[in-house]
C-alpha cells in the first residue's frame, strides 16, 4: 500500500464492533490455563523452598512415594546435565539444583491422582537445608560485601572491583554531559528507588501437559507466546521442538509475565515419568507472587540541566536494577527510555544488573520504562517547580520530532509526542481548578515497541468467508483488530471473518504476544497474506474472462476489469470467487513470514489529580487523563482499553503495591489481600485521548498502543501529590504511611 | 476422605455430586460437574472470580465448601442467559469493551447483576464499592462501571 494512503477513508478500521470472542467470555465458556481436563489426568503439586538462600543437602521422598495414588516424583536429577548459559538459568530457575535462591523456588514436583494427595505428598517430602546468607535490596546488593546471591555470575562487561552480585554493567551517551552542565542555568540531581510489583494478572499460571518416552508430548498452556514455551521445554528437557504441540488456552493476563517457563517443564517430566499420563497443575495465587514475574526493584540516580526558559541542556542517569537471582532486570530497555522523550545535546547512561535473593524478574508492560519515567520525570517537574515553568511547555520545548536522533541512537521517524502534549494541554482536565489538599501532576512516557517473528496465514472458506489464523494469543481484543483489518484489506464484512489463534504445529515460529506487538505485527502479516490470495483471485477471474491478469483489480470484495481496455466484464464477487475454487484451481489460501520491521515508537502525556488526606496520608486519585500516540486506532474501544488498563497497573505500583520482605528474606505479601492491586472504588473513571499520527511503516499506521501507558503514572502522581503537598516523594509506592511521614518530616522516602 | 453424596440445584437443574469434604463449591463446580466457568484467582475470597449466587447471596464460592451446597440453590456464569439472548448486563459488556482478558468477567457479571437485581438505579460510586471485590487487571475498571451503569439506565427504561 502507498504511504499516501494512509490518510484515506477506512470503511471497517476504527469502528467499534463487537469482539469476534465476545459470547464465549460473558458466558463462561472460553476455556482458559485450568479448564480442561482429560481422560487419566494426574494433578500435579509443587514443593518449594522457605528459605531465600539455602544449600539443598538432600532431599527424600520415599515417605511421599508410597501415599496410595502417587504416581511420579520429580527432582533436578530427572532433568538433563551439561546444560549451560541462559537455558541453565531457565533449568535453574524451573527446579533448583544444588541451590535454593529464593523463597518460593521449586525443589520437587509429585503428580498424583487427586490435588489432595499431591499437596499431602508435597508435605512428605523431606529436604534438608543449609541456610545461606541472603540479600533482598538493589542497594544492599551492590555492595561488595554483600553476601554472594551465585558466584561468578557477572558477565565480560562488569567493571573491577564490582559487588559479585553484578551480573552485567551498560554504558552509553553522546554529546560532552558537563559542557552541557556548565551551560545550564539550574542543575539538579536525586534518587529514586521503586520496588518491584507483579504483573498481577488474575488467571495463575496453569497447564496441562503430557509426553511419552518417545520424546512426543504436547500442552495446553496459559500462555503468551506457545513457541516460547515450546522452545524453552524443549531446551531444559533435551527434546525436540517440533515433537512438542502446545496449544495455547484463552489466557487471564499476562502483561509480560507469562512469556516464559515455570511450571510447565515440570508438568511435562512428571507425565514422562507416570507413563505418559496427562498431569495438570495449576498454580495457587501464593505460587504466582513468590515464584513468578515480577519485575525489577530500582534505585536511581538523576542529574539533568536546563536553561532558565526551559531548554534542557544534559542529563544523567545512573540505574541499579535488580531482577532476582539469575539477573535479567530491565536496566537496558530503562536506560534507553530515560531520556528518549527530549531532544538534549548531551545524554550519559550508565546501568547495573544486580542479582538478588528473589524471585527471577519477567516482563512487565514496558519492562523498565516505568521506573525510568519515575526517575527522569519527577526530576523535570522538580525543574519545572523551580523555575516556575509549565510542565507541558518544557515537554514541548524539548520533545522529539521526525528525524530527531533518540537518546539511545535511531533516528525516529514520523512519531506523535508533540500532538500528544498538545492534546493534553487543550484538554479541559488541564485547567479544572483545585481545592484545598489536591495537586496535579504531568509526565511524559515512551515504548520503543516491537515486530518481532511473526507467521500467519489465511485462507477462503467456500462460502468466500474468510478464516485467518495468526499465532498470537488474544488476551485484550486481538481478535477483533486483525478481523477488521482482514475486513478492510478484502472488501469484505468484519463478520465475515474468524481468526483463529493457532497451536505451534499450524505456522512457523511466532513471538509471544509481548512488546505490543500483536495488532503491529500480526496484523501487517495477515495484510501480506491476504495480498496473496487477492492476486491469486485476480489470478482465476482473469483466466476466466482470458485477459491478463494484470487487467484484474480488487475492489471492496470484488474482481473487476481494470479499466475499458481491459474488457467489458460484470465485476465477480469473493462468494462466487469462493463457490468456485474447487473447478479453478482448488484451494486459495495465502501465508506470510517475516520479522516485522517498522514498529512505530509510541509516546503517552497523563495528568493526574489528586488530593491528599493531611492526617491519614491517603492520596485520593480525583481525576485521571490518558493522551497516547496509536498511530492508528484499529479498534478505538480496546485502544482506549489499553490506555485504561496501563494506567491502572501504573497507578497500583505509584500508590499501593510492592514486594515486603521479612528479615528472613521471605515474601510477606503473597496473597492478593496484601498485595494490594487498585480495586473499582479505588478509581475515577480514566479519561483518553487518542492521538492519531499513523505509523508510516505499518499499512494501516498502527503502533503498539500495549505498553506506553503504565510509565507516565509513577511520576504524574509523585508530581501531583508533590503539588498537593509540597513534600516530593522519591521512593514507592506512596503509601499512607510513607505519605504521612513525608508531610510531617520532609522525608522523600528514600 | 470419605466423600460425600450432595444433592443440590444449580441454575435450576437437579444435579448430584461426590464431594471431598475439603473441596470448595467452586472445586465441586468446576472439577464435579464442568462448569469451568467460575474461575480461580486467589483461593482466599480477595479476587471475586469465581462469584456465584448462593441461595440468594453473592458469595465467593471458593470460600464455600461443596457439602454446603446440600438443598440450596446456585446460580452460576453458565446459568445467565436467557435461552434466546444474552443477559442485558453480557450484551452490554460485549458492546461496551467492558472485558479485555474475560477472565474476571464471569465473576463481575455475577455481581454486577446481584447488585441491579437489589437496585437498578445506583450510583457510580455504589457501583464502584458493590464491585470493590472483584479484581480486574486489564480494564481499569472504567468500562466496566460504564458498562453496569448503561445497563442500569436500559433496565430502567424498558420497565
Amino acid at each position: 500500500m502507498a504511504k499516501d494512503e494512509l490518510a484515506k477513508e477506512f470503511k471497517y478500521i476504527g469502528t467499534r464492533p463487537d469482539r469476534p470472542d465476545g459470547f464465549d467470555k460473558v458466558t463462561g465458556r472460553a476455556k482458559y490455563g485450568a479448564d480442561v481436563a482429560a481422560v487419566g489426568m494426574l494433578h500435579g503439586a509443587v514443593l518449594r523452598s522457605p528459605y531465600a538462600h539455602a544449600r539443598i543437602k538432600s532431599i527424600n521422598f520415599e515417605k511421599a512415594a508410597k501415599l496410595d495414588g502417587v504416581k511420579a516424583i520429580v527432582t533436578r536429577d530427572d532433568f538433563p546435565v551439561g546444560i549451560d548459559g541462559d537455558t541453565l538459568k531457565l533449568l535453574e530457575n524451573t527446579i533448583a539444583g544444588e541451590f535454593a535462591y529464593y523463597d518460593g523456588h521449586a525443589i520437587a514436583a509429585v503428580a498424583a491422582t487427586s490435588v489432595h494427595i499431591a499437596k499431602e505428598a508435597i508435605n512428605e517430602i523431606e529436604v534438608e537445608y543449609e541456610v545461606l546468607p541472603h540479600v533482598i535490596d538493589v542497594d544492599e546488593a551492590i555492595k561488595p560485601e554483600a553476601p554472594v546471591v551465585r558466584e561468578n555470575a557477572g558477565d565480560f562487561s562488569v567493571p573491577e572491583g564490582s559487588s559479585p552480585n553484578v551480573a552485567s554493567y551498560i554504558e552509553f551517551g553522546t554529546g560532552d554531559i558537563n559542557s552541557g552542565f556548565d551551560k545550564a542555568d539550574l542543575v539538579k540531581s536525586g534518587r529514586f528507588k521503586t520496588e518491584a510489583a507483579h504483573q498481577g494478572y488474575i488467571e495463575p499460571h496453569a497447564c496441562m501437559a503430557q509426553l511419552d518416552h518417545d520424546g512426543q508430548g504436547e500442552m495446553w498452556v496459559c500462555t503468551q507466546g506457545h513457541w516460547y514455551i515450546r522452545q524453552m521445554c524443549a531446551s531444559v528437557l533435551g527434546l525436540e521442538a517440533s515433537k512438542l504441540c502446545v496449544t495455547p488456552s484463552e489466557i487471564g493476563g499476562g502483561f509480560g509475565g507469562k512469556t516464559t517457563i515455570f511450571i510447565e517443564p515440570l508438568a511435562l517430566a512428571l507425565s514422562k515419568k507416570s507413563g505418559g499420563r496427562p498431569v495438570k497443575i495449576v498454580m495457587s495465587r501464593a505460587e504466582v507472587l513468590r515464584a513468578t514475574g515480577p519485575t525489577a526493584s530500582a534505585s536511581m540516580d538523576v542529574k539533568i540541566g536546563i536553561t532558565k526558559d526551559g531548554y534542557l541542556t544534559s542529563g544523567l542517569v545512573e540505574f541499579r536494577m535488580q531482577g532476582g537471582a539469575f539477573g535479567g532486570s530491565p536496566v537496558s530497555e530503562a536506560l534507553q527510555c530515560a531520556f528518549a522523550s527530549y531532544n538534549m545535546p548531551a545524554v550519559h547512561h550508565i546501568g547495573y544488573d544486580i542479582l538478588a535473593n528473589r524471585p527471577r524478574a519477567a516482563a512487565y508492560r514496558a519492562p523498565g520504562s516505568p521506573m525510568a519515567a519515575f526517575a527522569v520525570e519527577s526530576l523535570i517537574d522538580e525543574i519545572c517547580t523551580d523555575l516556575n515553568l509549565d510542565p507541558i511547555d518544557v515537554r514541548l520545548k524539548n520533545a522529539v520530532k521526525e528525524g530527531d536522533k533518540s537518546s539511545y541512537g535511531p533516528k525516529f521517524k514520523k512519531i506523535g509526542l508533540i500532538e500528544t502534549l498538545e492534546a493534553t494541554k487543550d484538554h479541559p482536565n488541564y485547567s479544572i481548578s483545585l481545592g484545598d489538599n489536591q495537586g496535579r501532576g504531568v509526565a511524559a512516557g515512551y515504548w520503543m515497541n516491537h515486530g518481532g517473528e511473526t507467521s500467519v496465514s489465511v485462507s477462503l472458506a467456500e462460502d468466500g468467508s474468510v478464516n485467518v489464523t495468526v499465532g498470537t494469543p488474544d488476551i485484550g481484543g486481538s481478535r477483533a483488530s486483525i478481523a477488521l483489518m482482514t475486513a478492510e484489506t478484502y472488501g469484505i464484512p468484519y463478520n465475515s471473518v474468524r481468526v483463529n489463534i493457532a497451536e505451534t504445529g499450524a505456522l512457523g515460529f511466532n513471538e509471544p504476544t509481548h512488546g505490543s506487538r500483536a495488532t503491529l505485527a500480526s496484523g501487517k502479516a495477515v495484510y501480506e497474506a491476504a495480498n496473496q490470495t487477492i492476486s491469486e483471485m485476480c489470478k482465476r477471474v482473469a483466466k476466466k474472462w482470458q485477459i491478463d491478469p494484470d487487467a484484474v483489480f480488487w475492489d471492496n470484495g470484488y474482481a473487476k476489469p481494470a479499466g475499458p481496455n481491459a474488457g467489458d466484464f460484470s465485476p465477480i464477487s469473493i462468494k462466487q470467487i469462493a463457490s468456485e475454487m474447487d473447478q479453478t484451481g482448488g484451494p486459495i489460501a495465502g501465508h506470510h513470514e517475516a520479522s516485522i520491521r517498522g514498529v512505530g515508537h509510541s509516546f503517552g502525556v497523563h495528568i493526574a489529580d489528586v488530593e491528599v488526606d493531611p492526617e491519614t496520608g491517603r492520596i485520593t486519585v480525583l481525576r485521571y487523563l490518558v493522551a497516547q500516540d496509536a498511530g492508528r486506532a484499529i479498534h478505538p474501544s480496546y485502544v482506549e482499553g489499553q490506555f485504561q488498563g496501563g494506567a491502572v497497573q501504573g497507578i497500583g505500583w505509584a500508590l499501593n503495591e510492592e514486594y515486603v520482605y521479612g528479615t528472613d528474606g521471605c515474601l510477606q505479601n503473597a496473597a492478593f489481600l496484601d498485595y494490594r492491586i487498585p480495586v473499582a472504588s479505588d478509581l475515577p473513571n480514566i479519561d483518553t485521548v487518542i492521538v492519531e499520527v499513523p505509523n508510516p511503516d505499518h499499512p494501516f499506521g498502527v503502533r503498539g498502543v500495549g505498553e506506553t501507558g503504565i510509565a507516565p503514572p509513577l511520576p504524574a502522581l509523585a508530581n501531583a501529590v508533590a503539588a498537593a503537598t509540597n513534600v516530593r516523594l522519591r521512593s514507592l509506592p506512596m503509601s499512607p504511611a510513607k505519605v504521612l511521614k513525608a508531610i510531617k518530616t520532609g522525608s522523600d522516602g528514600c | 476422605m470419605t466423600k460425600i453424596h450432595v444433592k443440590t440445584n444449580i441454575n435450576g437443574d437437579k444435579v448430584e455430586f461426590l464431594a471431598d469434604p475439603r473441596e470448595t463449591l467452586l472445586d465441586c463446580l468446576r472439577d464435579h460437574i464442568g462448569l469451568t466457568g467460575s474461575k480461580e484467582g486467589c483461593g482466599t475470597g480477595d479476587c471475586g472470580a469465581c462469584s456465584c449466587i448462593f441461595d440468594g447471596d453473592l458469595v465467593s464460592s471458593c470460600l464455600v465448601l461443596g457439602v454446603e451446597a446440600e438443598g440450596k440453590s446456585i446460580e452460576t456464569i453458565e446459568g445467565m442467559a436467557g435461552e434466546k439472548e444474552l443477559h442485558p448486563l453480557q450484551k452490554k459488556f460485549i458492546e461496551m469493551a467492558a472485558l479485555q482478558c474475560g477472565f474476571c468477567t464471569p465473576g463481575i457479571l455475577i455481581a454486577a447483576k446481584a447488585l441491579l437485581d437489589r437496585n437498578n438505579d445506583p450510583t457510580e460510586s455504589e457501583v464502584r464499592y458493590w464491585l470493590a471485590g472483584n479484581l480486574c487487571r486489564c480494564t481499569g475498571y472504567d468500562k466496566i462501571i460504564k458498562a453496569v451503569m448503561e445497563t442500569a439506565r436500559d433496565i430502567r427504561e424498558t420497565a
